[in-house]
């Protein structure tokens, strides 16, 4: 199980429990603004990208190549983006802080 | 405006409909909205069934577009199992297969399309026969694969439906044929370069791929399906799997009076010729302005931006439909996106990274109309896929000679005339 939390563009703090599935999939679930997931989670459209707290970044790991390439013409990514429907729930991402990129 | 007593009906409850009965609320709807579905299933994500959900094994609770809770915390009715007879434009009033009447204020069609089931002589004798649309089909297709000995799977129709299936039912351990009607695979939807680049990668994981296979009669026989084709070729199979197309579900409209051609025809809002009723999803036959053409698109992406068009203007909002098309295939540890629409186009860039490619096989091809860039395919390849949407929705000159060219470097500055 994991706690995360989703700080959306209009600075709303979200704290959402999961214990399975992706990110994406929670965030949906609980519609949280900004996150739409559109393809339902096979990284084909770029709308569940999040910034990860830079203290964060090391429970998630850096964006695989795909996130990478998926980002690559979209003005607001940084090192800490991903996609997060590449983001598995479990224990080791337990307190990890997201903000929904714009 | 306010709309706390009215009623939005939605018939189908599948991408489209679901999406809308949710973006109805974030755009402010009050009122109840009853969402109906003939399928029994708590509404699922369909693009999986071919392809991880079919081999993962999972229960479709798993695959599910949003949970049984969620409905109830956003006050949307879900009517399972329940099929919808007519349309009563007059009274505005649907009638329901148990003979219940439900009002509607706003109706919206999201009733998509079912599997086209050809009229093969002996078809209806066949055992184990199944087309791909439903998660029930998929339960089938597990059950009649765990039942077999030989695991022998014919699959007529070789589209994106047809070789996904082929792919998943091949890493289940199956012997897999697929047979194809056209001269090549995809030949509605690719290049030739596409259908060769597929037809050698199923090669490559032992899956048969046989074009220009008419099948003529199928014969169940000593607990087999005997496959005939017009050649005079014969293939066995336990399981018989049909991807050849499918039908649009107007029916209901059309009996209604709302004009349908080749689907629901419904203007930049989404909006039929009835005013109080919409079209949103498979079923709805559209204008695309970036092409300026009208079409038909069997696509996530066309019932998810259809639904968000169709929310804003049922509460109130301007909003038009303007998008350009995108897909995904997943076969074996092939990802193709494809963006755009190719209908049209007189030329072909095949643009092929140097080296392995930062994946492995990693190539994207280019569709234009002279100077015009219509649509890329790209394989494993997403950097060519977003920057291909980039120049397609900015209307770009592409240099073609440095996009052919492994060696110009893969940004958009370094692509364009």
């Amino acid at each position: 199980m994991a706690k995360i939390t989703f700080i959306t563009s209009d600075d709303e703090k979200i704290t959402l429990e999961g214990t399975s599935g992706s990110v994406m999939a929670l965030a949906v679930e609980n519609n949280i603004k900004g996150i739409d997931g559109d393809c339902g989670g096979v990284c084909s459209c770029a709308t569940c990208h999040v910034h990860v707290a830079p203290e964060d970044l090391a429970k998630t790991g850096k964006a695989s190549e795909i996130e990478t390439d998926m980002l690559e013409l979209d003005d607001n990514t940084d090192e800490y983006s991903r996609l997060c429907c590449q983001l598995e729930i479990s224990d080791a991402i337990d307190g990890i802080v997201l903000k929904v990129a714009k | 405006m306010s709309t706390n007593t009215k009623t939005c009906v939605i018939i189908g409850a599948s991408h489209a409909g679901v999406n809308l009965a949710f973006n109805l609320r974030k755009e402010g709807w009050e009122g109840s909205i009853h969402l109906y579905d003939s399928d029994p299933e708590l509404p699922y994500h369909r693009p999986p069934l071919s392809k991880a959900y079919l081999t993962s094994g999972d229960s479709i609770e798993k695959n599910q577009l949003r949970s049984a809770d969620s409905y109830t915390k956003e006050n949307i009715s879900l009517h399972l199992g329940v099929t919808v007879k007519t349309i009563n434009r007059e009274e505005k009033s649907i009638l329901l297969g148990d003979g219940s009447i439900q009002p509607y204020d706003k109706l919206v069609i999201a009733s998509g399309a079912r599997p086209i089931i050809p009229p093969i002589p002996g078809i209806e004798n066949a055992k184990n026969l199944f087309p791909i649309r439903t998660a029930g089909n998929i339960s089938n297709i597990r059950i009649a694969l765990s039942k077999s000995d030989t695991k022998k799977i014919v699959i007529i129709g070789g589209g994106y439906i047809g070789l996904e299936t082929a792919a998943s039912l091949k890493k289940l351990g199956a012997t897999v044929t697929v047979l194809e009607r056209e001269e090549r695979i995809l030949a509605r939807v690719t290049a030739p370069e596409m259908s060769a680049f597929f037809k050698q990668l199923h090669h490559e994981n032992g899956v048969k791929i046989l074009t220009s296979k008419n099948v003529t009669a199928i014969e169940y026989k000593d607990n087999k399906n005997y496959i005939n084709c017009a050649d005079g070729s014969v293939y066995d199979a336990d399981i018989v799997i049909v991807g050849v197309g499918i039908y649009v579900n107007k029916e209901l409209a059309e009996a209604a009076g709302i004009l349908c051609t080749n689907g629901i025809c419904v203007d930049e809002t989404t909006k039929t010729n009835d005013a109080h009723i919409f079209a949103i999803g498979d079923c709805s036959y559209h204008h695309n302005p970036h092409y300026d053409t009208y079409l038909r698109l069997e696509s996530v992406q066309n019932a998810i931006d259809q639904s968000k068009v169709a929310a804003a203007t049922i509460c109130g909002k301007e909003v038009t439909y303007d998008t350009i098309p995108w897909f995904w295939s997943d076969q074996y540890h092939i990802k193709l996106q494809m963006v755009g629409l190719s209908t049209g186009y007189n030329e072909i860039i095949l643009r092929k990274e140097s080296g392995e490619g930062r994946y492995g096989d990693s190539f994207s091809v280019w569709y234009f109309k002279n100077t015009v860039l219509l649509a890329v395919d790209a394989v494993n390849n997403a950097k060519a896929y977003v920057i291909g949407t980039k120049f397609i929705k900015g209307n770009n000159i592409v240099n073609k000679e440095k996009l052919a060219d492994p060696e110009t470097a893969f940004k958009p500055a370094n692509l364009l005339v």
